[in-house]
C-alpha cells in the first residue's frame, strides 16, 4: 500500500514535469519570435546573427530537457 | 466488447518507448563488462567509419573539380572552420581540428542513430558527458595556461556597478560550473526525447490488426505522425551538433578572451 502510493507520487510528479515543457515552448518561441521581428527590420543584419539564435534557443529550450529527465527520474530512478 | 477496443488486454499495444536505449551486448547475454562488445561499441565504430569515409576515401582523389562526396567534405571543413573563426576568433583556429572532431562525431551518431533499428549513442549522458567534460577542462586549462589568474576577471563582471559585483560573481561562478551538465544534457536529452516519441507513436501504428473500428482512425494519424516526427528529428540531429560545436566555441573564446 505505501508503496504503491509512492508510486503513484512518482506517476504525478512525472505528469507535473511536463508542465515544463510550455515553459520551454514559451522561450524558444519568444527568441525566434523577437528574431524574425529584428531581422525584419534589418534584413541585411540577420544573417549574421543566425549562431546567436540558435544559441539563444539551444538555452532556452535546454531547461525544457531538464524537465524531460526529471519525469524519467521519477519514472525509471525513483 | 471492452478486449477488442482495448488491445492491451490481448498484449497488442505494448509501450516500451525506452527499450531501445538498452545497453546489450552484441553475443551472447552475459552481463556488460568494460571489454565487453556492446551495441554501442558497435555504433560507435560504424560512426567513425562513415566519417572515414567522407573524410579520408572521399577527399583521397584530391580533384580539382571535386566529387560529389568531396565537395561535402570541403563544405563540412568550411562550415566549422568559418564558425571557428567568427565566433571564437583567429587564434582559436589551433583547437578547429578538436572541435571538427567533436561536430563530425557527434553528427554522424546522430544521423546514424535515426536508421530503423539502430542504436543512437549520443542519447546517453555517460557519451556526452565524456565530451562535455572535455570541453570543460580544455577551456578551463587554456584559460589558465593563458592569462593565469586573469582568467578569474572572466567572473568579475567590472561594466556593472560595484555593489551588484559580488552578486554577480556568484552567479557567473555558479553558471560556469553548471556548463558541463547542461552542455551534455541538451544533446542527450534531445536524443532521447526525440526516439523516444517517435518509438510512442510507433506502439499506436499497429492498433489497425487488434482493432477495426478506433484503429482505422489511430493507424493512419500515428504513421503520419512518425513521418512528421522523424523529419523534425532529422532537422533535430543537425541543430544539436551545430549548437553542441558553437557553445563549444563561445566557451572557448571566453577562455582566449576572458573580458567582460
Amino acid at each position: 500500500m505505501e508503496g504503491d502510493i509512492v508510486q503513484m507520487g512518482a506517476y504525478i510528479g512525472a505528469g507535473l514535469a511536463c508542465t515544463g515543457m510550455g515553459g520551454a515552448a514559451l522561450g524558444v518561441g519568444h527568441v525566434a519570435g523577437n528574431f524574425l521581428s529584428g531581422a525584419l527590420r534589418n534584413p541585411s543584419a540577420a544573417a549574421g546573427q543566425t549562431a546567436t539564435l540558435f544559441i539563444g534557443i539551444a538555452f532556452a529550450e535546454a531547461l525544457g530537457i531538464f524537465s524531460f529527465l526529471v519525469a524519467l527520474l521519477l519514472m525509471f530512478a525513483v | 466488447m471492452a478486449t477488442e477496443t482495448h488491445g492491451a488486454d490481448q498484449g497488442g499495444l505494448v509501450f516500451h518507448p525506452m527499450d531501445q536505449f538498452i545497453v546489450k551486448p552484441l553475443f551472447g547475454d552475459g552481463p556488460v563488462g568494460l571489454f565487453t562488445l556492446t551495441n554501442v561499441t558497435l555504433w560507435m565504430a560504424l560512426t567513425v567509419l562513415a566519417i572515414f569515409a567522407l573524410l579520408v576515401l572521399g577527399t583521397s582523389g584530391r580533384a580539382t573539380i571535386p566529387s560529389r562526396v568531396q565537395s561535402v567534405a570541403e563544405l563540412v571543413y568550411d562550415f566549422i572552420r568559418k564558425m571557428v573563426e567568427d565566433v571564437a576568433g583567429k587564434d582559436a583556429l589551433v583547437f578547429f581540428p578538436y572541435i571538427m572532431t567533436l561536430f563530425l562525431f557527434i553528427l554522424f551518431a546522430n544521423f546514424l542513430g535515426l536508421l530503423p533499428m539502430a542504436f543512437t549513442t549520443t542519447s546517453h549522458i555517460a557519451v556526452t558527458a565524456v565530451m562535455a567534460v572535455m570541453v570543460f577542462l580544455t577551456v578551463t586549462i587554456v584559460g589558465f595556461v593563458k592569462h593565469g589568474f586573469g582568467f578569474l576577471g572572466l567572473f568579475w563582471v567590472s561594466s556593472a556597478p560595484l555593489a551588484l559585483r559580488p552578486v554577480l560573481a556568484l552567479i557567473e561562478v555558479i553558471s560556469y560550473f553548471v556548463r558541463p551538465v547542461s552542455h551534455s544534457i541538451r544533446l542527450a536529452g534531445n536524443m532521447m526525447a526525440g526516439h523516444a516519441v517517435v518509438k510512442v507513436f510507433a506502439a499506436f501504428a499497429p492498433m489497425i490488426l487488434i482493432s477495426t473500428g478506433i484503429g482505422l482512425v489511430v493507424t493512419p494519424l500515428s504513421i503520419l505522425a512518425i513521418s512528421t516526427i522523424y523529419a523534425l528529428e532529422v532537422l533535430v540531429a543537425f541543430i544539436q551538433a551545430y549548437v553542441f560545436t558553437i557553445l563549444t566555441c563561445v566557451y572557448l573564446k571566453d577562455a582566449l578572451h576572458p573580458s567582460h
